[in-house]
């Protein structure tokens, strides 16, 4: 991997192994950072980028995702208590969307459990974990290692993804059925595919050898050109993610291991993860904390919201349905959906509020022209995601 | 006391793992409280690390802890340990402390006026009249907290905020002026403390040892204070017999308990280590034995230390991962060591006559001499100018040793757990350091060695199977005291896994040949009745 | 400076907390005088010229801890004050090698990773867990400490407020901050990190000015210190002062002229006096009376009432807790001028990190060892030293092309064992300090035109502070909050009415905070009937 030539303390953040592809595309120089890499934000415009996911190709620096191999015998054992899913149903070549918790049954944060080959696993999170996974090792027989910096990663997301892949020479791609890995040669280089991915839409995630980065960016970028491919920074994918109801650490949840005021913190059941929790499966950490909260009832939940116009609901505070008396939560993101042509946002919302079709005002202001207005918008709570397309789970998908 | 394995039923109401003194207490409360109950000892006798054993042909001694002065003498007498064979071969001992040049302090004979025979001022002797009566009243405000359940903070629950207000109370009837005076000193180092009362540097170096006697502290750390009102309020929670000794040693009294134990109809099984504590479900199941025999129960009391409860016995992956790291933070690594000598006369100690021999000395010249004990084994070291608690348990009690012979033991401070240079190499010079010190305070000692053991924290570890061979089973300071010991979570005696329970010295209030943490337990267990909590 | 007439109040001591007490009352509409012993103001928050043309921050040296509140009521940026952020920090190591520290998240993890991968995602949650206790703390700096005895409504509302902010932390939270008070540095260290380089580089902060090693329990809070400013939000909470650290003295002293208080230097106070059971003054040392029904005392608490008071107008029991009030000296001070900048190896060019604070101790023992000298009554042999280099970043210091470095020592004992401390001696423990510094600087005692040692008996002579004592007292367990100094007395007041203390001996404490001299003010307007 290229690492950036000059010392952390004069360039902190490192360049992932498509820097230099990213930067010869990148129209306004806008990078933000991500997980001590340097990423693009926007390329071209949002906009270009965001219709490109839902109606060709785009692809995405993955790269800075943290990446974790756990392996030995304990593996699952110490993967079955880490996370509230069940890994030991997970079957080889497969993949999980996990969520661990601490001791209170508080979110410390979000990602994917990948089954590689006999006890070993990869955990994919954005943001660094070595301190919780190492001390949730005491007592395990298991190897944990970071190997982000070894595995450079593309997400290829849209409807011709499939299509595109296929012309750049991954024979059988079309057979990939979601949340499974395939393996792939592309010329001298070899690739791992999961049908995964973070915009609801049909999608792949490709994970290689660094050193190859570049010819594959190239390569796939070549098939793609007939499909109508692009390179996407993070704003788009954001509003991917938003219409396909994921949720974002430090946007719709602070990490339990982040937070310094008390009450911050967010537990699964909150967050509407609650298929995510399975307690059947015996022991892991937060369960007897989680127990309790099902008994009882969470105090408050994130759901999705259906907004009145066409205005994003930004940082809105919610509030009841009698004429707006009492404030009940707040919107975490928002934004108006191209795609759906609806006004969307995740929100939290105190109980009993949250259920879905109860009605809930927004307070949303408005800058027009450097006069700020405030509207007060009637919200429907709906189900998520917002945005559920055929083709994410057809297989093979439609040709294009 | 052994005893065989009996025609066992498969299942108990509890299993109590752990024949110390506090799991034989907490066996002994249970069955009295109409509990099936069967203890399990890895041990060929029960004990613990309170027994009595042979360490040289003919000589026996108590192999941990030599004295008795904190077990409650309402437990004693609950239990009837005395109709169950425990006779006292000394009550009411004396605290002698042994100074250069063939001085000696007699510390309880202050009160009585006589600190001018003793070389020490007016000044002094009168205030320490006045710090024994203050540290008493201090004392006997603490005790409350010894008997009962630690308060959980930040609940709902109504029993842990009358318990807050209780001590709150407590220390709020001492007055104004010993109240403020209680929250000022509790924070200090004892050094401070002695030098704000006292001129004599042999008067504070005996003071101070107390302070310092099994901790992990010099006297100029601070919560030294605390340690000393500690052990002081422990004392007066005891009763006033003061130090004693239990004729035929420490074991006598197990052995005593035990039998409290069995007449309440306790079964009781020797050499029946415990592998793992089982878990089915969302609550405790039993234990399996080494042997692989299983054990149902619904109710696991484990006196082993919490990390060996926790980590070894019943396993992380019962346990969440924020409670694991806590309890992987435990401080537990013991700096006690216990030196036995069999000796072929009477040990003579310059100045001491027969009366104080029964006693127990103490060498602590001075603060700083504690202390520079101390600086070494903060770095894995140890001093050449070691502390000890002496006692010589033949004056008391002649069965201990052949007819004429004579049994020298001694707690040997400080004696890192993680000795840098290992023990097995520092093992022989650590012997040698306690030696040569005792040779200055009773010349010609050597001469009459005939058999010799020194236990290291290491060797503690390993044959009274606690961690880090501490007596405290972690250490007794601020930070794990109280409602925090041993971690928060388990500070109760309740743990996270329902049935399961601690009773051992890692709880509070703590070590020391006390039984209070087995006791307290117990009715933590009785009180929760068979449900699940 | 003429003696105004019909004083309300008599500050005793110019130091920053006099001054800001003198602020807050003549802000309020009291006719305040300051009496200062020195030809200058500051006590021990003074820029000095003690050699040709050099700037030395002679005692305190950072500017850290001073409360915004008090920046922003007193108008002191526009009073003058300027503050440098520091834009790193380091400790190197034995042998070479070193840790820096640096401003930026992403480069302070691939710093702490070349020692420990996991101390450097361990670092989040050691910030999380400290920043926790800051916010749980912070309030409580700007309050007077109730009086846990008292059944007054006052002290029981001030007691429920406590514990109310402290039951709303949840129970977890609650175990959390009874164990981080009451926890030695080393042990609390011990829960995050293994690397030892890492452990020493943060303990560090918690011993500075204080009788205690690392590992002696209830160090773990001092950790505070160094993130008490970013709690506000602050950029820059640890910075240089520009013109060093007199520059916040002379914006307090300016700010206090300009809101009608008058400022008396050269005036050495000799006794407070007292009549009728009040204050009714102060004499100073010439026989001077100067008469005003408030004294307000910025002397440490055995100054002011063993030192300046008579005995017979205090309580004796109260002249007992103030004898045992320890105030012990741990600390000295090099200020240093150099023809240029020394070099440090271990340190790669470019680095930030010596425009920061720089350290040479790189293990928890090696502080700890330094700590048992102390006990023993002699210099550390191996010090830890907190030096930096101010003019790299404030020429005005120093003539062109020259640097001053500020090195505090700890430790220092203000009582050899050996006997009274002499000019060979304060040598000998000047070379010490040097000799460690140039281990890791080989050109730096070539640098150096001239050095100023101060010992704790020198700062004592020269500033007033009984044995040097940067805070006024130890911060232990036992002299904090409704302890500090003394119990039943913790709230600003004295045994004699009329008489108040508003140094760094009273609650929260030292450090160039300022909060002692607000609260102290706080306390004078209520007794007053003024809204303060």
């Amino acid at each position: 991997m290229t690492d950036s030539p000059a010392p952390h303390y004069k360039q902190p953040l490192l360049k992932t192994p498509f820097h230099e592809r990213a930067r010869a595309l990148s129209q306004i120089d806008s990078f933000i950072p991500w997980a001590g890499y340097t990423t693009v934000d926007v390329f071209t415009t949002m906009e270009q980028e965001y219709f490109a996911v839902r109606n060709a190709t785009t692809l995405y620096d993955l790269t800075p995702m943290v990446k974790y191999r756990v392996s030995g015998p304990d593996a699952v054992p110490y993967l079955n208590r880490l996370v509230t899913r069940d890994v030991a149903k997970l079957k080889p070549d497969r993949v999980a969307y996990v969520v661990w918790c601490n001791d209170a049954g508080h979110l410390i944060d979000d990602g994917t459990i990948f089954r590689l080959g006999a006890g070993e696993y990869r955990i994919c999170t954005a943001e660094r974990q070595i301190d919780w996974l190492l001390d949730s090792a005491i007592g395990f027989d298991v190897q944990i290692g970071e190997v982000t910096e070894q595995i450079a990663a593309l997400a290829v997301q849209g409807p011709t993804s499939c299509a595109m892949l296929k012309a750049a020479g991954l024979r059988g791609i079309e057979l990939l059925k979601p949340f499974e890995i395939g393996y792939f040669s592309l010329g001298e280089h070899r690739l791992t595919l999961s049908r995964t991915g973070f915009t609801g839409d049909l999608g792949y995630e490709v994970w290689m050898d660094p050193a190859a980065a570049e010819t594959i960016w190239d390569i796939l970028m070549a098939a793609g050109r007939s499909r109508g491919i692009r390179a996407i920074g993070s704003q788009a994918l954001n509003m991917a993610r938003i219409e396909a109801g994921f949720i974002m650490p430090n946007v719709d949840f602070v990490s339990a291991e982040h937070t310094i005021r008390t009450g911050r913190d967010r537990s699964p059941l909150e967050l509407g993860l609650g298929w995510l929790v399975d307690f059947n499966k015996g022991h892991f950490t937060g369960r007897r904390a989680l127990l309790t909260e099902k008994k009882q009832g969470s105090r408050r939940q994130l759901v999705g919201l259906d907004i009145a116009g066409n205005k994003p609901a930004h940082n809105a505070l919610i509030y009841t349905d009698d004429g707006g008396k009492r404030e009940i939560g707040s919107v975490t993101s928002a934004m108006w959906s191209p795609t759906c042509k609806r006004n969307i946002a995740l929100a939290i919302v105190d109980a009993p509020h949250f259920q879905v079709g109860s009605t809930v005002w927004a307070e949303i202001y408005l800058n027009r022209e450097l006069v700020w207005e405030r509207r007060m918008s009637r919200a429907q709570v709906v189900e998520r995601p917002f945005f559920v397309p055929e083709r994410r789970r057809a297989t093979p998908p439609a040709e294009f | 006391m052994s005893v065989a394995a009996p025609a066992a039923p498969s299942r108990y109401d509890c299993v109590v793992i752990g024949g110390g003194h506090n799991g034989l207490v907490c066996a002994a409360t249970l069955a009295r409280g109409g509990r099936s109950v069967l203890l399990l000892e890895a041990a060929a006798q029960v004990g613990g690390a309170a027994l009595t054993r042979e360490f040289a042909p003919g000589f026996r001694v108590s192999a941990g802890a030599h004295l008795l002065h904190l077990m409650p003498a309402d437990l004693l007498r609950d239990l009837r340990v005395e109709s169950h064979g425990l006779e006292w071969a000394a009550r009411g001992m004396s605290t002698t402390a042994l100074l250069p040049g063939g001085a000696r302090l007699v510390v309880g004979e202050l009160e009585l006026g006589d600190g001018a025979l003793q070389g020490l001022s007016t000044k002094d002797a009168q205030a320490y009249s006045a710090y024994a009566a203050r540290m008493r009243r201090f004392a006997a405000a603490l005790v409350p907290m010894f008997s009962r359940v630690p308060p959980r903070l930040g609940t709902t629950d109504w029993s842990d905020r009358l318990a807050m207000l209780k001590l709150g109370w407590q220390i709020r009837r001492l007055g104004k002026r010993d109240m403020r005076e209680l929250l000022r000193i509790g924070g200090m180092n004892v050094y401070d403390l002695l030098e704000e009362n006292f001129d004599s540097a042999a008067l504070k170096g005996a003071l101070g040892f107390d302070a310092v006697l099994g901790a992990n502290f010099g006297p100029r750390s601070p919560g030294t204070v605390l340690t000393l009102l500690y052990r002081l309020a422990a004392e007066s929670a005891a009763g006033a017999a003061g130090l004693s000794q239990p004729k035929g040693g420490m074991g006598a009294l197990c052995n005593a308990l035990a039998k409290a134990a069995s007449a309440a109809g306790a079964v009781i099984r020797t050499a029946a280590p415990v592998a793992r504590i089982s878990v089915e479900g969302d609550r405790i199941a039993g234990v399996v034995l080494e042997s692989g025999e299983s054990i149902a129960a619904h109710t696991v009391i484990s006196s082993a230390d919490p990390k060996t409860t926790f980590l070894r016995l019943l396993g992380a992956r019962y346990l969440d991962t924020g409670f694991v790291r806590r309890v992987d933070h435990i401080r537990s690594r013991g700096l006690a060591a216990k030196l036995h000598l069999a000796l072929n006369r009477l040990p003579a100690f310059a100045g001491v006559g027969e009366a104080n021999l029964r006693g127990r000395l103490l060498i602590a010249p001075s603060l700083q001499h504690i202390e520079h004990a101390y600086n070494h084994a903060k770095y894995g070291e140890f001093s050449a100018a070691p502390v000890m608690e002496i006692t010589v348990p033949t004056v008391n009690d002649a069965t201990l040793a052949p007819a004429g012979g004579h049994v020298l033991s001694a707690i040997v401070q400080y004696a890192p757990y993680t000795l840098k240079a290992g023990w097995q190499a520092g093992k022989q010079a650590f012997m040698d350091a306690a030696l040569d010190t005792l040779e200055q305070f009773s010349h010609g000692l050597r001469g009459s060695i005939v058999g010799a053991e020194l236990l290291t924290p290491d060797d503690m570890e390993r044959e009274f199977r606690m961690s880090g061979g501490h007596w405290h089973h972690g250490d007794l300071a601020f930070d794990q005291f109280l409602m925090v010991r041993p971690v928060p979570g388990a500070a109760q005696y309740r743990t996270p896994v329902d049935g399961l329970f601690l009773c051992g010295a890692g709880c509070h209030p703590g070590g020391g040949v006390m039984g209070v943490a087995g006791r307290n337990a117990a009715q933590q267990v009785l009180t929760m009745g068979m449900k699940s909590p | 400076m003429k003696t105004p007439a019909g004083l309300d109040a008599v500050i005793v001591g110019a130091g920053h907390n006099g001054l800001v007490a003198a602020c807050y009352l003549a802000r309020s509409g009291l006719k305040v005088l300051v009496l200062e012993r020195q030809p200058y103001i500051g006590g021990a928050a003074v820029s000095r010229r003690l050699y040709e043309d050099f700037t030395y921050s002679n005692c305190s040296y950072v500017c850290s801890l001073l409360r915004p509140e008090i920046i922003r009521t007193l108008e002191l940026p526009k009073y003058g004050l300027q503050v440098i952020p520091y834009e790193g920090g380091c400790t190197m190591m034995q042998g070479g090698g070193h840790l820096a520290l640096y401003d930026n998240h992403d480069a302070l993890r691939r710093e702490i990773s070349r020692h420990s991968k996991r101390d450097a995602e361990a670092y989040d949650r050691y910030s999380r867990d400290v920043m926790r206790q800051c916010k749980f703390i912070k309030p409580l700096l700007m309050h007077e400490p109730p009086d846990p005895t008292s059944f007054k409504p006052r002290d029981l509302m001030e007691l429920l407020y406590l514990g109310k902010r402290f039951h709303n932390l949840g129970e977890k939270r609650m175990y959390d901050t009874l164990r981080f008070w009451t926890m030695s540095a080393a042990d609390f260290l011990d829960e995050y990190f293994e690397s030892e380089i890492v452990k020493a580089h943060f303990a560090g902060s918690s011993i500075i000015g204080t009788a205690l090693g690392p590992r002696s329990p209830g160090t773990a809070y001092v950790l505070l210190h160094h993130y008490m400013g970013d709690i506000d939000d602050t950029v820059g909470a640890w910075g240089f002062a520009r013109g060093g650290m007199g520059a916040i003295s002379n914006a307090l002293g300016a700010s206090f002229e300009a809101s009608g208080g008058t400022i008396r230097s050269g005036a050495p106070v000799a006794k407070i006096l007292v009549r009728n059971g009040r204050a009714s003054g102060v004499a100073l040392a010439d026989g001077e009376e100067i008469r005003a029904p408030l004294v307000i005392s910025n002397l440490d608490v055995r100054r002011t009432f063993l030192e300046t008071m008579d005995a017979k107008d205090l309580p004796e029991e109260f002249l007992g807790q103030v004898k045992n009030f320890k105030i012990r000296g741990s600390s000295g001070k090099l200020n240093i001028a150099l023809d240029g900048l020394p070099q440090f190896p271990a340190i790669p060019p470019g680095s930030p990190c010596t425009r920061g604070d720089m350290h040479v101790t790189d293990t928890i023992e090696m502080m700890e060892r330094a700590y048992d000298d102390w006990k023993d009554g002699r210099w550390s042999r191996a010090p830890y030293i907190d030096m930096l280099i101010p003019s790299q970043i404030d020429p005005t210091m120093v003539p062109a092309g020259k640097h001053y470095m500020s090195v505090f020592v700890q430790y220092c004992p203000y009582e050899l064992a050996d006997g009274p401390w002499d000019a060979a001696k304060r040598q000998a423990f000047g070379d010490t300090v040097i000799n460690t510094i140039a281990q890791h600087s080989p050109n730096f005692k070539n640098l150096i035109l001239h050095a100023e040692i101060r010992t704790p008996w020198d700062i004592e002579n020269e500033v007033g502070l009984t044995e040097g004592n940067i805070f006024q007292g130890e911060l232990t367990m036992d002299q904090l909050l409704f302890n500090r100094p003394v119990p039943g007395y913790a709230q600003y007041r004295s045994p004699v009415r009329g008489v108040y203390m508003c140094g760094s001996s009273t609650h929260p404490g030292g450090g160039v905070m300022g909060a002692p001299g607000a609260n102290a003010a706080r306390a004078v307007l209520r007794d007053l009937g003024r809204a303060p």
